[in-house]
């Protein structure tokens, strides 16, 4: 190993001096307030501004009151459909495009690839915005749509409706994210050898086996990361839910994820007063969920799958 | 079987061709509408704008009544100075880790990877005390420098990978030559992990260009917004009027489009260059 040479550099200036003002900015921004926001958690604001300790009770009221709860699991609930959707939508079509680009000797595969990851580019509010026209029922352009494909009572107010508002949403944000999945699994496919594939074929596999037989499990530690990451990045969605449907998560809160409650028990709402510590609060619990899957990851997934790597 | 050699690649570009029209139809339907008049939008929305329909009233209405010059400068601003942060601060600790053995620099580095897995969102409540209580609200620095801590975990990984399968060789040449560690870093180092420094940049640069989050809760005020930001804004002021939110919508749209068509290439081979494994 290369990094191992410089015996006794330690106390070194240079050292501190390359080290120092990386770390101090990620300590002083990113630690730190992640700390105290989980700190301040078990605080209280009195009137005055002061904090006073007031142990577990603010996770007593949201997991306790009858309408924190029902706010929280509510929240919890559609975030976990939100996340359940990306998990088996998003990924396998992911998967899918990734198989199909990485196949040998396709044309084009370039021009597609650059195509499809287009969506993911885009800010995840033009994203949001540019679905709100085109399901918009005072537009009708996605009544012409449907009626392409047969479809003559036009199209329902998908986000408007208290039962499809939340999969709408789900869907929208599959088909712009789905290029990352795709870049993903498709970089890993390109990594398998060749030579493993081939005398596959020469075995008298065809395409299909081989992917499934030889690519697919070789390829697994990737699909556990792709899951992770989509897991990560879900339970921390807020944009897209704020941009098309406002702090409130309407209608009747049905699209309201962990994101958008953080926001409004953080800046309030309505009859609500903002709170910093029930925000806290309510950010600690998305740390807990976030925290549970990231460890389920690394210390169970992970460590079965590395057995299959080459 | 000669049937489905043929059949096969047609099927795979049938595939391939419907997701494509899937993933820019949306994105077509806005910008074309954008340029027809208000009739145009609704009596023919698939038609391309034509000589009675062609009509620029929402570009010129989004001109008049936001700041989009200020948002665009806002966003670039924030986005390419942290980027140079990230990259230049994010460099110096991953050849620090990568190269010095001194006590508990495994332990480093793990630290410093936490930031990959742990969203910095969860930490706002505090975050946003701190920033008042520098008086940095409503500044551009608090976004530059929240967004800084954001990118630095991924960057210091990735590079430090990259550092550590740079040949000893040339380190120990020109250390028996006398030259400093700094020089070293800065003439030799950096220049080698160019290709890598190009991937970390694509990373970092898109979060912090789309983010929504901490404009809004840090810097929310119109002299500060982001492009992000500042759409947001306007569309919820001028929801009714179809015409500028579709041109709204087109300005924030094309000037990314261009950079990514411009950009494809690298940026695509910075994501599938096997950096994340």
């Amino acid at each position: 190993m290369a990094l191992k040479n410089q015996r006794g550099s330690f106390l070194r200036t240079h050292v501190f001096v390359f080290l120092l003002p990386a770390a101090l900015i990620y300590t002083l921004f990113m630690i730190i307030p992640l700390i105290d926001t989980v700190r301040y958690s078990f605080y209280d604001e009195t009137t005055e501004g002061l904090t006073a300790f007031v142990g577990w009770d603010n996770y007593i009221l949201i997991l306790t009151d009858e309408r924190w709860w029902t706010d929280f699991s509510n929240a919890l609930k559609n975030n976990f459909i939100f996340f359940v959707i990306h998990m088996f939508v998003q990924n396998p079509i992911g998967l899918l495009l990734a198989a199909l680009l990485s196949l040998p000797r396709l044309k084009m595969a370039n021009s597609y690839r650059t195509l499809i990851f287009m969506p993911t580019m885009l800010s995840v509010v033009i994203i949001g915005f540019i679905w709100k026209l085109i399901l918009s029922p005072l537009w009708g352009v996605g009544d012409t749509l449907v009626g392409f494909v047969g479809m003559t009572d036009g199209l329902p107010a998908l986000l408007g409706e208290e039962s499809t508002a939340l999969i709408t949403l789900s869907f929208i944000s599959v088909w712009q994210f789905v290029g990352i999945p795709m870049m993903l699994i498709y970089a890993a496919l390109l990594n398998v050898p060749d030579d493993l594939v081939d005398a596959a074929i020469v075995d008298g596999a065809n395409q299909w086996t081989a992917f499934w037989r030889i690519k697919l499990p070789l390829i697994l530690p990737t699909i556990a990361m792709v899951s992770v990451l989509t897991f990560v990045a879900n339970f921390n969605a807020f944009d897209l839910i704020y941009a098309v449907k406002g702090a409130l998560a309407g209608p009747n809160f049905e699209t309201d994820i962990m994101g958008t409650m953080f926001y409004r028990t953080f800046f309030g709402y309505q009859l609500q007063p903002g709170s910093a510590t029930l925000g806290a609060t309510v950010a600690s619990l998305m740390f807990l969920v976030i925290l549970c899957g990231v460890m389920l990851y690394l210390f169970v997934i992970q460590r079965r799958l590395q057995r299959y790597q080459l | 079987m000669r049937l489905s050699k043929r059949v096969g690649p047609l099927g795979v570009h049938a595939v391939l061709m419907c997701y494509t029209v899937i993933a820019l139809f949306p994105i077509y339907l806005v910008i074309m509408n954008s340029f027809k008049s208000k009739k145009g939008i609704f009596r023919d929305p698939l038609a391309l704008p034509t000589g009675t329909t062609f009509d620029l009233v929402g570009f010129e209405k989004v001109i008049a009544r936001s700041s989009f010059d200020v948002y665009f400068t806002n966003s670039i601003s924030v986005t390419v100075i942290s980027l140079i942060f990230v990259l230049l601060l994010g460099a110096m600790a991953a050849w620090a880790l990568a190269e010095y053995d001194f006590p508990g620099s495994d332990m480093m580095a793990l630290y410093l990877a936490i930031g990959i897995m742990i969203p910095i969102r969860l930490g706002s409540v505090s975050l946003l005390k701190m920033i008042v209580g520098m008086g940095l609200v409503n500044t551009l620095t608090a976004l530059i420098l929240v967004y800084t801590a954001q990118g630095l975990p991924l960057a210091i990984f990735i590079l430090r990978e990259f550092i550590a399968q740079i040949p000893n060789d040339l380190k120990e040449a020109a250390r028996c030559d006398g030259v400093s560690e700094y020089r070293i870093f800065w003439s030799i180092i950096l220049p080698l992990i160019r290709p890598a420094l190009a991937t970390v940049a694509v990373f970092t640069m898109i979060p912090i260009w789309n983010d929504l989050w901490f404009p809004l809760i840090l810097a929310p005020s119109q002299e500060t917004a982001t492009v992000t930001l500042g759409i947001q804004q306007f569309i919820g002021q001028y929801v009714t009027d179809w015409n500028a939110v579709l041109a709204s919508l087109t300005l924030a749209i094309v000037p990314i489009l261009i950079l990514y068509v411009i950009f494809s290439r690298q940026l695509i081979r910075g994501l599938t260059s096997g950096a994340v494994k």
